[in-house]
């Protein structure tokens, strides 16, 4: 009986406990078990339907990490913003109107009908320059409307999705911005998009982590109005996070232009809806308060892999929409389901 | 076994209205009830009084039928329930009054409480008019004045109880549950439940009662039984227990001072407001404290006592008056403008305006201090971080598994004391704490007391807002009394009691309502 457990002073036995900083299994595990599962799934049907290797074919898997690296440039500042408890439709055409304007500060001289001849074989960082302070102004104003005018983010968000669209159109009368220099056209060549997209990754990664930007991003998720309480200035950091997700959308709109060598009024059509997918996908909360770019990373890879997956199998374009379109579903749902088991221990 | 049998087959357990017995309940990783009994007699008020996480809402929900029992049963009129579910309860003839309001803010009173049970006319529409009728009865029994079309979001959150009430009693209900009725209320809503519960007592329905305020017990309670770590502890007649011997059966132990004041050398002014206003809210608020004074704010709810904290604190900057800080004027116009000059605000409503509930701990408790000196660059020095957090939850005794719990997963006195460590690593020369102790069981509240006396000593300078008139009484230096935001009085520790405070805290020009 006469156990050092017994010694201890009642109060101090009571009181006991680990303050240990205990790692539980992230949600970014199971997402990442889901990716693996489907991934395996497509590389058997494969054998059955075609007798051929889905995920031995370095070619595919390349074509595929590159469509999802703009996406995934765009989602990673999209989870930033849910994060916040907001939510940006305009990425796809903020991503279109960036493309416009980059390539047309990338033109080679020798071009005849550029759209400023005066402006032709600028040095690259210029039109990137360009291209990334016009997705930040963009999100700027939405942070503005957002922060100041205190409008919903769906609505401020859905009025720049229409409005940067249409600008993207009027910007050369719906003409393509094409003739594009080598040196512009390099930032998109090879694996280069995937290179920019994992940087993002990593840096963004780092950012929400372990900066102040980043936990007061979490805070004012969490509760807004805790935030401000605790001394944060939410507007002023909703304005932040709203530019830092158009610049992003900028960048993506460049690196798009670069790697088609062209700008098109049309581009980045629904990317918006893939980059909120894929952070869904990836366990972002829609309600706000959580979310990790690991996720979201694990979220476009799973969209890029059913896409590839379904083109490899020969399945109809169509039949791919409607998959996607229950895998988003059951995302959201999955969501719902862990914030009830939250709230039902709070 | 057999004794078991012939119990609940002989007459006298029939006596009573309702029985639970044996209940127990079990959560991964923790049994949140066992071996639980309790017996409401008909015609009574049965109070349940334990500290936080004693398991009261667990045996209510079992009553209510939200939980399924892991073992034992529930018995109405001495016949045992299957509850499968809130609506089975509900038809079996209990009610349960939520503490979160669950009404429809966009539909009439009338609606709301009709609701699944619309009277229909011959078309199969229904009959507003025959809704209405009901309705106004209802309210005559139950000296409720209302108009029964009135949309519900107009309504004071003592009027949408009143509300839940009503539609609790158009039940028919024998058992109705009431878990901490009182908590929103002023004192003449709650005169006016009170009336209520004793109509309903009258005429022979059982209500159980959680609440944890004492005098409230003794006020309306006929039976009391008390619960501490899941169990079972005591049960008795009201008259027959003292407010000191509930405390000692709910804590297990002798609560030796309930209110550790310490005098301590009053310093200089440290916060001097003058004829401080917000326009609409409050006007000529002036008042001094001093370092390592703790003046206490006491006054009804909506009096202005939390509009001037939140004034004070840059949440919604004042439009008139002045502030000075140490002598020197002070601009306040946001949160982070007063945490620059050595304010702190512990704000009223801990999951509104405190938490982050789906954050965990360390992350709830770092946020305030994140600018100053805990980063590099744009970079949170989060070892530092870890390391004081961990400090501080050690300090303020936290009872968390680990700083990466969720806070949502803490009772609520710990996430009270997570967020007053939060404003503690501010290092505040001005700590303002609006209801510390609401809600919170009695153990954590004697250490939040001993801390906010230990700051004082410190040399902090305290206001501390509080709807307990004990607390203020017992922890104040000084205790500034408001009343429909005006200030109205002044009281000194030696001179202030519950009658003086209560009337200023009435009205000052009014006849005094003395209470006893």
């Amino acid at each position: 009986m006469a156990t050092n457990a017994t010694q201890t002073p009642d109060t101090g036995q009571h009181l006991e406990v680990s303050r240990k900083r205990k790692r539980k299994v992230p949600t970014e595990v199971s997402i990442f078990l889901v990716l693996v599962g489907i991934a395996l799934l497509f590389e058997i049907l494969g054998w059955v339907v075609r007798g051929d290797s889905f995920l031995m074919n370095p070619q595919r898997l390349l074509i595929m990490i590159l469509q999802m690296s703009i996406i995934g440039i765009i989602a990673i500042g999209v989870t930033q913003i849910i994060i916040t408890g907001g939510i940006d439709l305009s990425s796809g055409s903020v991503l279109a109107l960036t493309a416009m304007v980059t390539a047309s500060l990338a033109q080679q001289s020798d071009y005849a009908r550029a759209v400023y001849p005066a402006l032709t074989d600028l040095p690259w960082l210029i039109p990137l320059a360009a291209g990334v302070l016009v997705g930040a102004l963009c999100g700027l104003v939405n942070g503005a409307l957002i922060s100041f005018a205190v409008i919903p983010p769906f609505i401020a968000t859905l009025g720049m999705m229409v409005s940067a669209r249409g600008l993207a159109r009027a910007y050369t009368d719906g003409q393509p911005v094409s003739m594009l220099t080598d040196q512009f056209t390099w930032i998109g060549s090879g694996a280069n998009p995937v290179i920019i997209f994992l940087a993002v990754a990593v840096i963004f990664h780092i950012a929400l982590k372990y900066t102040r930007y980043g936990k007061y991003t979490y805070a004012i998720g969490a509760n807004p109005q805790a935030a401000r309480v605790s001394g944060i200035n939410v507007r002023r950091h909703l304005v932040l996070v709203y530019t830092i997700g158009g610049l992003l959308a900028g960048l993506a709109g460049v690196v798009a232009a670069a790697r088609a060598g062209t700008g098109q009024a049309g581009m980045g059509l629904m990317y918006e809806l893939d980059a909120i997918a894929a952070a869904v996908i990836g366990g972002t909360s829609l309600a706000g308060g959580y979310g990790r770019v690991t996720g979201t990373v694990i979220g476009a890879l799973i969209l890029g892999v059913m896409l590839s997956g379904f083109t490899f199998l020969g399945v109809d374009a169509y039949y791919q929409d409607i998959v996607k379109g229950a895998i988003i579903v059951a995302a959201v749902v999955i969501d719902q389901y862990r914030q009830r088991k939250r709230n039902k221990a709070a | 076994m057999a004794t078991m049998t012939a119990e609940t087959l002989s007459p006298d357990t029939a006596e009573y209205l309702l029985e639970v017995v044996d209940a127990r309940k079990a959560f991964p990783g923790v049994v949140a009830l066992d071996n639980v009994q309790l017996k409401i007699r008909p015609g009574t008020v049965h109070a349940l009084m334990g500290e936080n996480g004693a398991g009261k809402s667990t045996l209510m929900k079992i009553i209510a039928g939200i939980y399924i029992p892991d073992q034992g049963e529930v018995r109405l009129h001495g016949r045992p329930l299957a509850l499968n579910g809130p609506l089975d309860a509900l038809e079996a003839g209990i009610a349960m009054i939520h503490q979160e309001l669950n009404l429809m803010p966009f539909m009439t009173i009338a609606e709301n409480i009709w609701i699944r049970r619309e009277p229909l006319n011959a078309l199969g529409l229904v009959d507003h008019a025959k809704m209405h009728r009901m309705t106004e009865a209802l309210f005559e029994r139950l000296g409720i004045d209302m108009d029964p079309e009135t949309e519900v979001r107009h309504l004071t959150v003592a009027g949408r109880q009143m509300i839940e009430i009503a539609k609790a009693v158009s039940y028919e209900s024998d058992v109705l549950i009431m878990d901490e009725p009182t908590s929103a209320l002023t004192d003449r809503e709650v005169e006016h439940l009170f009336r209520i519960i004793n109509d309903l007592r009258a005429q022979g329905k059982g209500i159980i009662y959680i609440t944890h305020k004492m005098d409230e017990v003794f006020e309306i309670a006929d039976d009391i039984s008390v619960f501490r770590d899941g169990q079972f502890i005591h049960a008795a007649p009201a008259g027959e227990l003292s407010s000191d011997k509930i405390i000692q059966l709910m804590v297990g132990r002798e609560v030796t001072q309930m209110f550790p004041k310490e005098e301590v050398p009053i310093g200089e002014v440290v916060l001097s407001v003058k004829d401080l206003a917000l326009e609409g809210v409050f006007e000529h608020i002036s008042f001094d404290v001093h370092a390592g004074e703790i003046l206490g704010i006491a006054g009804l709810v909506g009096s202005g006592r939390t509009n001037v904290a939140e004034t004070l604190f840059g949440v919604t900057p004042a439009t008139g008056g002045s502030i000075a800080i140490d002598g020197e004027a002070a601009v306040l116009s946001s949160p982070h403008q007063a945490m620059l000059r050595g304010l702190a605000l512990l704000t009223e409503d801990r999951k509104e305006t405190g938490l982050f509930l789906g954050l965990s701990v360390l992350e709830n408790m770092e946020i305030a201090v994140l600018r100053d000196g805990y980063t590099r660059g744009a970079f949170v020095e989060q070892r530092r971080l870890d390391h004081e957090c961990d400090e501080m939850t050690e300090l303020l005794r936290v009872k968390t598994p680990s700083l990466d719990e969720r806070i949502g997963n803490l009772s609520g006195g710990n996430q009270q004391k997570v967020l007053i460590g939060r404003w503690l690593m501010t290092h505040p020369r001005i700590l303002i704490l609006d209801e510390p102790t609401r809600g919170i069981d009695v153990g954590a509240k004697a250490e939040i007391h001993k801390l906010i006396t230990k700051l004082a000593a410190k040399g902090v300078a305290v206001i501390m807002i509080s709807s307990e008139l004990p607390e203020v009484l017992g922890m104040s230096d000084r205790i500034m009394v408001m009343h429909e935001g005006r200030v109205t009085g002044f009281l000194d520790r030696a001179d202030a009691n519950q009658v003086n405070i209560m009337e200023l805290a009435s009205s000052p020009v009014e006849q005094p309502v003395v209470e006893d």
